[in-house]
């Protein structure tokens, strides 16, 4: 009897007819577009011929949108991983590792050796649906992506977790004028460490490999990457012809568990399903009434901005332009600030070419009457726009938006801003910025996120949100990032949801993420009477009123929505009152040349990757640096650092002499970078050495990378893992005595706290490590590697520990007792005698300032986040703006129980509430609160800390960091701070003097 | 990377941290106390408990997604599921009108100990402050004596009556799983367990019903009573269910999990509640061994935990008499994990969840399925962390991570779920 496999993907249709003898009669493969049954029904018309309208035929469904389809029609379902694995036994038996990429699943195969089945978690990229996004990015169609990574000649590194993520690494890269042929390459090879470091987690790729899916098929690049990095030769890596069809090969194999059906009858099985409508789950529509959306657009109309033309315009001019993330922005504007000249339009990374092209255009068109008077830029490429056409001014983007907003609502206290990639909220007092709210990586799906779906639904960004205005019963998709958007649509579409409401309850979500998980208000007062809603995503009618209705109130858009910082940054130009502009004129720019050359810096250590611009006439850009040496070739800033102090101090303390009994081996992760000094002295006393783990970085995680069980952990946590294989090839070298890791769930007694404990990661994660990389397992340490101690130890009281130690080590290294109790008395005074040294620098640094004027940034974070591969050199960047770095135990001179609203029980903590409140009571000090990426605790502890801030009237900025480096936000972020910071100052000034001439 | 600079943003969070609101001993008498649902038949009893002490108290069962809506709000939003789920349930109990804001009072449990899990009652009441609830008085329901109300006493009759319950509860569940795959009349278990309920208050209202004699009675009782439901079929496959406790046990965390897994014809194996409480008796007795410290602390835990493992054990007793596979006693559960993990890992589930994996490979139930809240700090290491380890050693194990997460979709969920299956089916 013949056979069909129908595989309805995320994204995909494959249907497949073999006949009895497992020949191929029929494949069909399309994407779906979100009408998986339509699309299904049409192939199996298409198949009749090859197979009989009246033959009896044996049928399953497979694929993540199968179960549904399996579920109204009652045809057999097989799970799509089984489905493969049914088709790879038969067709390729000898086969010993299987990958398969799909449009949202990313799944591997062990079938030799312990046979296992991995799929990615729900918080992973490496799919197809990360190739669209990635394409949409590049402005390109996925085939040219593909086509253009062909001729890639460097590869950059992108984080690969996540598609928001790796967008984070891309955007900058692009923004800097990096290669799309580079660029491109990179995509690729981020899927590829996604699938070994995500999926395979130490488990060797291996043998003869069978690459399946719609990504391995028609990507070449793609299956170069896999190829070369996984070192297979030829015989081993194998394509199959059929390689997109085997999960719907693998169902027909199932059906032969089924009972037959006549192939007319399983047609019109399909055609007959009815997806069942789940009504309960949505939400109100936007528009009750085309009426009430016409009065709604009237009010908005209201918002506007007289236009001029510029053909024959003779006069002054002032231009502005933001470089954003995607986009690139144009305003050229007359001195009354009437616009004659708008531009918006996706920069295909390419924001210096979208600018000069731009520039052209206003000069052809403008003519001799025209005279640009200043130019000012603004946005993520702020600084190579400004270098590239030799600007006035470069804007921080928070200041440029608050400008524009003033223009259009002179009361203006709240301004909302949901860009490409970016939500930005900030809160004006007095006319400047005083508060800035940006969207975590994590979120970030905004404008972008809302233009990917309207791609994958076949539409352009415009019309699919309008399709939503009307919407009966918007879907509720949540509030979450892009990755669980996709399921939830995918959800949605399954029960049956039309386009319209899947367009509505996007908009809906866009505006909850927003609300909800960036600024996290439940009450419009939160915002502020006037509120300004501003950006490109606010252009859609459907967002805008979504964001009227959660909020329950009426808000301006000014007609500019998505020029605002554009028209901000002409408006600042025009504010320089310049005689003259420094910005090329007609002439220079028909002699415009750019000029991209990648290279290393070699000033330090680090050797960043840097995308060195040259212009014609000289004038040079560097981007990609972590700092700002090779851009400026200033000397390494010296103002007091104690991040930087910390870190170099502790990693110099290991560096003692050779010791009698070898040395002890200590990663150099989460919290020894507070215990190293007690641990240090302990063993010194015991007679030994302490080898350190290699200092982090980029690579010795990815080292470390193939045993993290669980993606979702902090990156401090994920480095530990790199760390350990530091150790182990250091022992391979020179054998170590031990590795020694201890169990810690409480720290020292501070009495701070409702209790003393550390996080549930910091606390085990040595026995994570044990049960997960394989030479530190019990077995391999009689094979030669060195022993793993990771005793349960408990520091906040002394004799206890002793007595504890005395009975550990006694056993583990068979230390004498009295030694043992010496080591303790050490170590002890050891790690308070560390603690006061970090007080004494701190105090000195406090000295330093306040001699010299300086304001201090208090670095408020864990132990570890003084690790420059954690904090990702911010402290650096602080420093060069002037600033000098504190950390948060550097200013503990008195700490005391702080009367906080939660539960106050991790040391770690503790001391951040301290920190905060005596940053709250120095007017010379500011707090930037460091918050790793996953870290639970922190869910608790950052609001907490904001509140003691705000109650005190003070600002408070929080980072927040991961694997990623896009220094380029933090420096915004911490621009806007600074700008606010020195607003304050001007306003608190002259109160200052009145009181003080008072006084005399 | 993220920032924010923000000022200004919620007025009412600013304001200086206020007195706590009190559970006074006048609201024991006009005060309904809400509390949230977790396990169905365990928390019938508890209300039942609560009830004969002299306490109103209503158990709430929403589960519309307006739920996670209220709960995404007002909390934190990367804070766990199960805060999200459980605030939300009460905040929206609050909101629906229902109850006399001046005669409601809310209940939830605290364990104490190093994870996120205990501060819930106080993201709870920020929570009803920013929603203007901010006056209703939360209880919290813990045994390390953490907040204290004049108008609630976990009285030793009350603390008896509670562990009494939860043996029952255990016992219940247990039979009840191993019969709801294979009842011929659909329902016919939970009509049994409803019956039992009412048996069980009855008995609880005499001080008879502490009688040894007794309860041991009422057991077999019940396995007698679960024992006589007709059940037809052939034996199906046996899925654990293990994980974060709130995420594991509630429905409404888990998207009806045991639903789906009756559906996909397979037989629930879900890990009692008696081996939690158990635990956390232990991490005490633990903590005096490992550290050397809190010894008075760690006396009368043991004294605790040998009541409480005695009861599990005359349960234990009660199943062997009949056709039905009884739980692994708790020494037992904690044997499996020694070369795992240590015992001072006592934070959440702790070495507890590695332990009921081992324990459900150990008796012939190597399918699992790992539930946690995305994120989940402690399930990082013996959860996900343990897997790699477990499998290493015990080749059978077939064990699939599921996040759960106001965002993740079912959909999802599910087909990872039903892979595991299928692999289950291969072996």
């Amino acid at each position: 009897m013949k056979r069909i496999g129908i595989d309805v993907g995320s994204t995909t249709v494959k249907v497949v007819a073999l006949d009895e003898d497992g020949a191929l009669l029929y494949k069909a493969y399309d994407r779906h577009l979100a009408r998986a049954k339509e699309k299904t029904l049409a192939m199996l018309e298409d198949a009749r011929a090859s197979v009989g309208g009246g033959a009896a035929v044996l049928a399953a469904v497979t694929g993540s949108a199968g179960m549904g389809v399996s579920r109204t029609s009652a045809l057999p379902f097989v799970q799509e991983v089984f489905a493969t694995r049914l088709a790879v036994d038969r067709w390729i038996p000898d086969a010993d590792t299987v990958v398969e990429l799909g449009g949202e699943d990313a799944k591997i195969l062990f079938l030799t050796g312990g046979a296992e089945q991995r799929m990615n978690g729900s918080c992973a990229g490496g799919t197809g649906a990360f190739i669209d996004q990635m394409a949409t990015l590049l402005d390109v169609s996925v085939p040219e992506l593909d086509e253009l990574s062909l001729n890639a000649q460097t590869t950059y590194r992108i984080a690969s977790r996540c598609g928001v993520f790796a967008k984070s690494d891309l955007q900058p890269l692009l923004n800097q004028g990096a290669r799309k042929e580079d660029v491109a390459r990179s995509i690729h090879q981020a899927m590829v460490d996604q699938t070994i470091a995500g999926l395979a987690q130490g488990r060797a790729i291996a043998g003869k490999v069978v690459f399946l899916g719609g990504p391995l098929t028609f990507q070449r690049g793609l299956r170069a990457r896999f190829v070369e990095t996984l070192g297979l030769d030829e015989p081993f890596a194998v394509f199959p012809e059929n390689g997109l069809y085997y999960p719907a090969m693998g169902a027909a194999l199932y059906a032969e568990r089924s009972g037959p059906i006549a192939f007319d009858a399983l047609v019109s099985k399909l055609r007959d399903a009815r997806e069942t409508q789940a009504l309960d789950d949505r939400l109100p529509p936007l528009f009750a009434s085309p009426d009430e959306y016409e009065s709604f657009r009237a009010r908005h109309a209201l918002a506007d901005v007289p236009r001029r033309e510029l053909a024959g315009y003779a006069g002054d001019a002032y231009l502005g332009i933001d470089a954003g993330s995607t986009t690139t922005k144009l305003v050229l504007i007359a001195p009354e600030g009437d616009v004659l000249y708008e531009f918006y339009s996706p920069n295909a990374g390419s924001p210096v070419e979208a600018a000069r092209g731009q520039l052209e255009k206003i000069y052809s068109i403008g003519g001799d009457g025209l005279r640009i008077r200043g130019g000012a830029s603004t946005g993520y490429g702020e600084d190579l726009i400004k270098a590239a056409f030799s600007l006035d001014a470069g804007l921080v983007e928070t200041v440029a938006h608050a400008r524009a907003a003033r223009h259009f609502c002179p009361d203006v206290d709240y301004i909302i801003d949901i860009g490409g990639q970016d939500i930005k909220c900030f809160t004006i007092r007095g006319g400047a910025v005083d508060g800035v709210l940006l969207n975590e990586a994590c979120s970030s799906g905004c404008g972008s996120f809302l233009e990917t779906f309207a791609k994958a639904m076949g539409r352009d960004i415009a019309r699919f949100a309008r399709l939503g205005l009307f919407a009966e019963h918007p879907v509720d998709l949540g509030s979450r990032c892009t990755v669980f958007m996709n399921s939830s649509v995918k959800q949605a579409q399954k029960d049956g949801a039309s386009i319209e409401d899947i367009s509505a309850g996007l908009s809906i979500s866009v505006v909850k993420n927003a609300l909800f998980k960036v600024i996290r208000a439940n009450d419009p007062d939160d915002l502020g009477r006037h509120i300004v809603a501003q950006g490109g995503t606010f252009l859609n009618d459907a967002v805008l009123r979504a964001f009227e209705l959660t909020l329950g109130r009426e808000v301006v858009r000014p007609a500019l929505a998505g020029l605002m910082g554009a028209y901000g940054a002409a408006l600042a130009a025009r504010d320089l009152g310049l005689a003259r502009s420094a910005i090329l004129n007609r002439a220079a720019l028909a002699a415009f040349e750019h000029n991209v050359r990648t290279t290393r810096c070699g000033l330090c250590g680090n050797n960043c990757a840097l995308t060195v611009s040259t212009f014609a006439g000289g004038r040079r850009y560097v981007a990609g640096n972590g700092c700002e040496r090779p851009a400026t070739g200033k000397e390494r800033n010296t103002l007091p650092n104690l991040t930087r102090w910390k870190y170099e101090t502790l990693r110099s303390m290991a560096a003692s002499a050779k010791a009698p009994k070898g040395s002890i081996g200590i990663p150099m992760a989460l919290n020894m970078f507070e215990n190293l000094p007690f641990w240090t002295a302990f063993f010194s006393e015991l007679g030994y050495g302490v080898t350190l783990s290699e200092p982090s970085s980029r690579a010795l995680y990815q080292r470390g990378q193939h045993t993290i069980p669980s993606d979702t952990v902090c990156y401090p946590a994920k480095l530990t893992h790199g760390h350990i294989e530091s150790l182990l090839e250091k022992h391979a070298g020179e054998p170590l005595a031990a590795i020694f890791y201890p169990c810690m769930p409480y720290n020292f007694e501070e009495r701070c706290g409702d209790n003393h404990y550390n996080c549930p990661v910091v606390a085990y994660y040595p026995e994570l490590l044990k049960a997960n990389i394989p030479s530190l397992s019990d077995a391999a340490a009689a094979k030669g590697f060195p022993p793993f101690l990771t005793p349960y130890l408990n520091p906040d009281n002394e004799r206890a520990f002793a007595s504890r130690a005395r009975r550990f080590f006694g056993q583990a290294l068979s230390a004498d007792r009295a030694a043992v109790t010496r080591a303790a008395k050490a170590a002890y005074a050891s790690y308070r005698a560390w603690k006061n040294a970090v007080l004494a620098e701190g105090r000195k640094a406090i000295a330093f300032a306040r001699e010299t004027g300086r304001k201090m940034i208090v670095f408020a974070g864990r132990p570890y986040h003084v690790d420059p591969e954690i904090h990702h050199g911010v402290d650096a960047l602080l420093g060069a703006l002037g600033l000098v770095v504190l950390t948060e135990d550097a200013i503990l001179e008195a700490p005391v129980r702080q009367d906080v609203s939660v539960l106050n029980q991790w040391t770690y903590q503790s001391r951040l509430y301290n920190a905060a409140a005596r940053v709250a009571e120095e007017p010379d000090m500011e707090l930037v609160q460091l918050v790793s990426f996953g870290c639970g605790i922190d869910a608790i502890t950052t609001d907490e800390t904001r509140a003691m801030m705000e109650r005190k009237g003070r600002l408070y900025t929080q980072i927040k960091i991961d694997e990623i480096t896009n220094l380029g936000a933090v420096k915004i972020r911490l621009r806007s701070l600074l700008a606010a910071m020195e607003e304050r100052a001007r306003k608190t000034a002259p109160r200052d003097q009145l009181r003080a001439s008072h006084a005399s | 990377m993220q920032a924010d600079t923000g000022a200004s943003r919620n007025a009412r969070e600013a304001e200086p941290p206020e007195e706590r609101v009190v559970f006074t001993k006048a609201m024991k008498g006009t005060h309904t106390i809400l509390f949230p649902q977790m396990l169905p038949i365990h928390f019938a009893l508890f209300q039942r408990c609560f009830e004969q002490e002299g306490y109103k108290v209503e158990l709430l069962t929403e589960t519309a997604p307006r739920v996670a809506r209220a709960g995404l709000s007002h909390v934190h939003n990367d804070i766990c599921y199960p805060a999200i789920l459980v605030i939300g349930q009460m905040i929206d109990a609050l909101q629906s009108g229902r109850y006399d804001l001046d005669r409601t009072a809310l209940m939830i449990t605290q364990t104490g100990g190093g994870c996120r899990a205990s501060n819930y009652i106080h993201l709870l009441r920020k929570g009803l402050k920013r929603a203007g609830f901010g006056r209703i008085p939360v209880v919290s329901l813990n045994l390390a004596g953490l907040e204290r109300n004049p108008g609630f006493k976990l009285s030793l009759s009350l603390a008896s009556k509670l562990v009494y319950a939860i043996v029952y509860g255990d016992l219940m569940m247990c039979l009840a799983n191993q019969v709801r795959p294979y009842e011929r009349e659909r329902g016919a278990a939970d009509r049994t367990t409803a019956r039992w309920v009412d048996i069980l208050q009855e008995s609880f209202k005499t001080g008879r019903g502490f009688r040894k004699g007794v309860i041991r009675g009422n057991m077999d009782g019940i396995v007698r009573s679960f024992g006589e439901i007709p059940v037809e079929g052939p034996p199906k496959t046996r899925v654990g269910v293990v994980g974060e406790i709130y995420i594991k046990y509630a429905p409404l965390g888990n998207n009806n999990l045991e639903e789906f897994l009756l559906r996909e014809g397979t037989e629930p194996v879900v890990p009692g509640l008696l081996d939690f409480v158990i635990f956390k008796c232990d991490n005490r007795v633990e903590d005096a061994r490992l550290y050397g410290t809190r010894r008075l602390t760690g006396l009368v835990a043991r004294i605790l935990k040998g009541f409480i493992r005695g009861w599990q054990d005359r349960m234990i007793e009660a199943i062997k008499r009949s056709r039905f596979r009884p739980p692994k006693p708790f020494a037992s559960t904690k044997a499996l994990v020694k070369d795992y993990l240590g015992y001072g890992n006592k934070m959440g589930e702790g070495w507890l969840l590695t332990g009921e994996m081992l324990e459900l490979i150990e008796s012939g139930a190597p399918n699992i399925i790992c539930t946690q809240p995305f994120g989940c700090l402690p399930n990082h290491i013996a959860g996900k962390g343990m897997i790699r380890a477990i499998r290493n050693r015990n080749p059978s194990a077939n064990i699939v991570a599921i996040d759960y997460d106001a965002g993740a979709t079912r959909v999802n969920q599910e087909n990872r779920i039903k892979l595991m299956l299928a692999a289950a089916e291969r072996a």
